[in-house]
């Protein structure tokens, strides 16, 4: 091994130091932990907390419950108190911490009693440790006490030492990021003695909980509990130390455990076995559930128990996984290969021998086949009372049974009736033996139509018929001949095991029709978003999905300027309540699921899922059953995640597409604006250069020229400034547009009017040209914007005159059609080439000239085209059929004819 | 032609411009007093009294239809109006506080001495009206109330006449819709455009040869009509 690999080695680990530093940033955490109440935990944390506050530490008090207690109370004279918050609830007020008030107040200390609290419901949290969490997180450093009855993973040891099973805990994994833990230490005697003087409890109640709780072992065992814990910790805390400082690990392999649960009621305690298991080891563990066929016929209170049991695990910090599975041992081992698990927790099985001895043992198996993976088969939890109170929430905890419907036992009856007759028949006239097996299909049709239940019934039925009508002595039930017996059993034999082997391929075609069904709507889904290009629509069709595929109410928000909006719902609502929108933020916020069912804000009507791409809250998804009660089944709500991380990509996808066409426009505008600037330096220039030039020389060399040469100098100059102001005139025309400034001001016009003055303004460009005008006098008044229409008229007749040569007719003719009205605008040029006819209105575009001569501005058309779309007609733009030449086509629809008015000379 | 002469007020605070018209006019004997702002505008009218202004509405100082409806308190001398293309709206303001013409920017010194001349004329009309109007075969007698085209009688309504009347008392010189709408219906100055354009339109086709491409009734897009001057 290289010298310099033995220092990399003593190398702090980057992971290690990370973490340290994220604790640096956070709020230091401080809990004072105690084996009972009384002990003087909360006496402790305020006589430290008066020290810090000498100190100059900006402390506050939080909240603190004195109980009563008068050494206690003094030690919070001179504490600043933030006031509690007043809840109320069931009709009861209740008090409350100000969470909101501290983190506005924000101190450097605050002290929050009794850590393992359960907030009112309404509250932001359901835990008051939740709170400690976001106070911490907030950069408060906190100080709070805590039994070690409430620790999650030893609330079963101390229920069973005490026999009082505390409701409230708190998970463990908040006693691993407290950055310190100062144990609280009496002895059982001195304890007792300060219950006797009624210092902890008054009264009554003091002598009942000497009698009950405080009893001298108990309170031993727990105190030892709280020592272990806390030394556990110290260990904890040294290895953390000796892995910053890069002291080589002592261990050598790391650990890892895997704890299968199932859906028995027992699967708490042995998830939070596996917790204890692998603190002991510092390993890292994981919480399978194997989903069978067998998971089908669960109910929903098992369901429930599973998710509840996959929770719990995630609350003690491991990691949960569930996957479908055929063979528990065989897939139980693949998972232990595919993450290095060291020990697998199962549970002994709570099965008879004889099923075992049919269906073999998972427990026998997964030890035989183990291989150097340590297998732990944990015994039954002993503690009746939690089974009874299973069995007492009215499910049933055995798989459900399929009944099927009395129809389907008619009918099985029915074909067993039918293959006994057949039997019969064929026995009697074809006197052949053994017509028993006529009977046997019977039963298995009836297996793979109606179920177990049927078919079994079928079964009996069929063994009922064969013994009466087939077996000597005839229409009987008894059985003549001893050969018969065993026929008549290996009959039964096969009828059963016939009925339940092909009802158990029903079921399991059933479960894969679901799932292919399943996965086939998950295709269609996302063929269906691959197609999309909008938002909206990607937000309206997941909203109808979930809705349609998980049964549920769906909404979908996103957040726009800071704030969630709803985007589509399914069914359709306008708006989602306070606490709803609330948990729908807080879900994209902190990118966890939030409301109902889950850790945050219950409170809510609906569950909230974040779809969160790694880096940025894309939106947010709420569910809801719509009879308003139950949680999302652990299938709905991976059929959801499957789902949501579709609907991830797609979002993705139609961003990515965004982006793309912003890019594109963005390229295309920088084109528009090269070849802007392009043709407005050469229409600016080339005028200027003429007129700059004809000029020049006049001043200069004016006695060298003649009349004519003069004259001809200073024509250039005229013609050329024209030239110079038509073109910045369409510049400016075309910025108006471009700008939107542009609001055409429509009133009645004379279109003969309009023509006049717009052939009395282009009269110089036409002088060489013939005109001709065909405008019918009947035509009505138009509603149009003159100015604009004019100038429209004006570019189309300097166009046809540019492009047609000299002494050709320009016609300008107009007719008012039914619906529409047609202005045409004819010359006898030479046409439009056929690829430039629908490019020829871009702006900057110009129809490449033989010769060269007079080109366009390239905007002119684009004028006239934007003018035109203003007022709310279209321009077209085609070559003449009847002669050589272009046409421009204007059409309005009718309603812009003016409303006629009244007889004239009467109007006065 | 008959040069042009008086004393001309040019108000303008481009250099370029006061210069390109200075020289022009100076040189059709007009004489030339120059004023860059409004404020030195209004003293000059004051101390050399124009025969006509030459205004820019875009002045430094002031409004230009400020600086009209000032001068219009105490003079009723002729006022043309320098503006820009795309200002219609601006230049019917301007002809409605009492400016007499305008001219648009760029524009060419025929046009500039034709509406001069125009300005002076109807000053001049002011004093003491010529009723007769003759131009290219139309003439129109105001006393006798008499409309002929090329020796022939026309026969015109009377909202027609009144119309025509307007535009022969003001020839040459730019009328906007609303002073037409008020002359000839005096009681109901809101009407519609419709109207005016109707008899616009009816006009033309009595008293110009070619109505479709008229040369004497002449369209002021966005501002109204101007009768070619005599």
């Amino acid at each position: 091994m290289p010298a310099n690999d033995g220092r990399d080695l003593q190398r702090p680990s980057p992971d290690a130091l990370l973490t340290q530093a994220q604790g640096e940033q956070r709020g230091r955490l401080k809990i004072f932990l105690g084996a009972a109440p009384g002990v003087g935990k909360t006496y402790e944390m305020l006589s430290v907390s008066r020290r810090k506050l000498r100190e100059g530490v900006d402390v506050v008090v939080g909240v603190v419950e004195t109980h009563g207690r008068i050494e206690t109370e003094t030690q919070l004279d001179g504490l600043e108190v933030i006031p509690r918050r007043q809840e109320i609830h069931q009709g009861r007020t209740l008090l409350e911490m100000d969470l909101d008030a501290i983190l506005k107040r924000h101190p450097q200390l605050v002290l929050v009693d009794e850590l393992a609290h359960t907030n009112t419901p309404g509250s932001r949290h359901p835990k008051r440790y939740q709170d400690v969490q976001e106070l911490c997180a907030a950069g408060i450093d906190v100080y709070t006490t805590l039994n070690i009855q409430h620790v999650a993973s030893l609330n079963d040891v101390v229920a069973s030492i005490t026999r009082v099973r505390v409701r409230e805990t708190v998970p463990d994994s908040i006693l691993e990021q407290a950055d310190e833990i100062e144990l609280i230490d009496l002895t059982p005697d001195d304890l007792m003695q300060r219950l006797r003087e009624g210092k902890v409890y008054h009264g009554e109640a003091a002598e009942r909980a000497l009698a009950h709780y405080f009893t001298p072992s108990n309170i031993t065992a727990l105190r030892e509990l709280a020592l272990r814990r806390t030394a556990q910790r110290v260990d904890a805390q040294l290895r953390q130390q000796r892995r910053v400082q890069g002291i080589d690990e002592v261990w050598a392999a790391s650990e890892r455990v895997l704890v299968c649960i199932n859906e028995s009621p027992g699967a708490e305690s042995l998830v939070r076995y596996a917790k204890r298991v692998a603190d002991r080891l510092g390993a890292t563990w994981t919480a399978v559930y194997l989903e069978t066929e067998r998971s089908r016929q669960l109910s929903e209170s098992q369901r429930d128990t599973v998710a509840q049991t996959l929770r719990l695990a995630e609350h003690l910090g491991a990691d949960t996984l569930t996957l479908p599975g055929e063979r528990i041992a065989d897939d139980v081992l693949r998972i232990c290969r595919e993450h290095n698990i060291t020990q697998v927790i199962v549970s002994k099985s709570r099965r008879p021998r004889w099923f075992e001895w049919l269906h073999g043992s998972v427990v026998d198996e997964l030890v035989r086949k183990s291989g150097n993976i340590t297998v732990q088969v944990l015994g039954e939890s002993n503690n009746a009372a939690e089974r009874s109170a299973a069995s007492a929430t009215g499910d049933s905890t055995r798989p459900s049974i399929n009944w099927g419907k009395p129809g389907d036992y008619l009918a099985t009856a029915f074909w067993v009736a039918l293959a006994t007759l057949v039997g019969i028949a064929i026995d009697r006239t074809a006197g052949m033996a053994n017509v028993s097996l006529i009977i046997l299909p019977a039963v298995v049709f009836s297996a793979t139509r109606y179920g177990l239940m049927p078919s079994l019934f079928g079964a009996i039925m069929s063994s009922l018929c064969y013994n009466y009508f087939m077996l000597p002595p005839l229409y009987t039930f008894t059985i003549g001949d001893p050969d018969n017996v065993l026929a008549f059993f290996a009959f039964i034999a096969v009828a059963f095991l016939i009925s339940h082997l092909t009802a158990r391929t029903r079921v399991q075609a059933q479960f894969a029709r679901e799932q292919a069904r399943t996965t086939a709507e998950l295709l269609n889904f996302s063929r269906r978003l691959a197609g999309l290009r909008k938002i909206d629509e990607l937000m309206e069709l997941t909203a109808t999905q979930v809705a349609q595929m998980l049964r549920v109410e769906a909404v979908l928000l996103t957040p726009v300027d800071g704030r969630l909006k709803l985007r589509a719902s399914m069914p359709t609502i306008a708006s989602l309540d306070e606490a709803d929108l609330a948990a729908a933020t807080w879900c994209l916020e902190k990118n966890r699921p939030t409301g109902r069912g889950s850790d945050t804000l219950p409170g809510a009507r609906r569950l909230f899922l974040p779809l969160h791409n790694g880096n940025n809250g894309l939106a947010v998804i709420g569910v809801r059953h719509s009879d308003d009660e139950g949680r999302l089944e652990p299938d709905k709500r991976r059929l959801l995640d499957a789902l949501s991380d579709l609907v991830v990509i797609a979002f993705e996808r139609i961003r990515l597409a965004r982006d793309v066409d912003q890019a594109k426009m963005l390229a295309e505008t920088e084109k528009l604006r090269t070849a802007l600037l392009t043709s407005i330096s050469h229409d600016l220039r080339t005028p200027l250069a003429s007129i700059l030039g004809s000029i020049t020389s006049l001043r200069s060399y004016s006695n060298l020229y003649d009349a004519t040469t003069r004259e001809e100098l200073l024509a250039t100059a005229q013609e050329e400034t024209e030239r110079m102001s038509r073109f910045v005139n369409n510049l400016l025309d075309m910025t108006r547009l471009d700008s939107g400034a542009l609001a055409p001001r429509l009133e009645a016009c004379d279109l003969h009017d309009l023509v006049g003055s717009a052939l009395n303004r282009t009269k110089k460009l036409v002088a060489q040209h013939k005109i001709s005008v065909h405008i019918p006098q009947d035509m009505p008044m138009l509603m149009l914007d003159f100015m604009l229409m004019e100038q429209v008229l004006v570019n189309l007749i300097d166009n046809a005159a540019k492009y047609a040569a000299p002494n050709t007719t320009i016609e300008v003719a107009a007719q008012m059609h039914r619906y529409a009205l047609a202005l045409e605008v004819r010359d006898q040029g030479p046409g439009i080439p056929e690829e430039d006819v629908l490019r020829i209105f871009d702006p900057f575009f110009r129809v490449k000239q033989a010769d060269s001569k007079t080109a366009g501005t390239g905007l002119g058309l684009a004028v006239c085209r934007g003018f035109i779309q203003a007022m709310g007609g279209r321009i077209s733009a085609s070559n003449r059929r009847d002669s050589n030449g272009a046409v421009f086509t204007i059409e309005f629809p009718s309603r812009i004819v003016a409303k006629t008015l009244a007889p004239t000379e009467t109007a006065a | 032609m008959t040069l042009g002469t008086g004393r001309i007020l040019v108000v303008d605070d481009e250099p370029a411009i006061r210069r390109l018209l200075r020289t022009t006019l100076q040189a059709h004997d007009y004489e030339i007093v120059e004023a860059n702002s409004a404020a030195t505008a209004l003293s000059m009218q004051r101390e050399s009294n124009p025969d006509a202004i030459i205004l820019d509405l875009g002045l430094p100082d002031r409004d230009g239809l400020q600086v009209i409806a000032e001068i219009r308190a105490v003079s009723a001398v002729p006022i043309l109006i320098l503006s820009s293309r795309d200002d219609e709206r601006g230049k019917v303001a301007a002809l409605d506080a009492g400016a007499d013409d305008y001219i648009t920017k760029p524009f060419g010194a025929e046009e500039l001495l034709a509406r001069i001349r125009t300005a002076l004329r109807h000053r001049l009309q002011q004093q003491g009206s010529r009723p007769l109007y003759e131009c290219d075969g139309l003439v129109v007698d105001l006393v006798r109330r008499i409309v002929t085209l090329d020796g022939l009688e026309l026969r015109l309504s009377p909202k027609e006449y009144a119309l025509l009347e307007q535009l022969v008392l003001h020839a040459g010189k730019v009328l906007t819709h609303k002073h037409l709408q008020k002359a000839a219906w005096p009681a109901d100055a809101d009407m519609d455009i419709q109207y005016l354009r109707i008899y616009i339109r009816q006009l033309r086709g009595k008293i110009e040869r070619t109505p479709e491409q008229p040369t004497l009734l002449m369209t002021e897009p966005g501002v109204g009509y101007r009768l070619k001057g005599a």
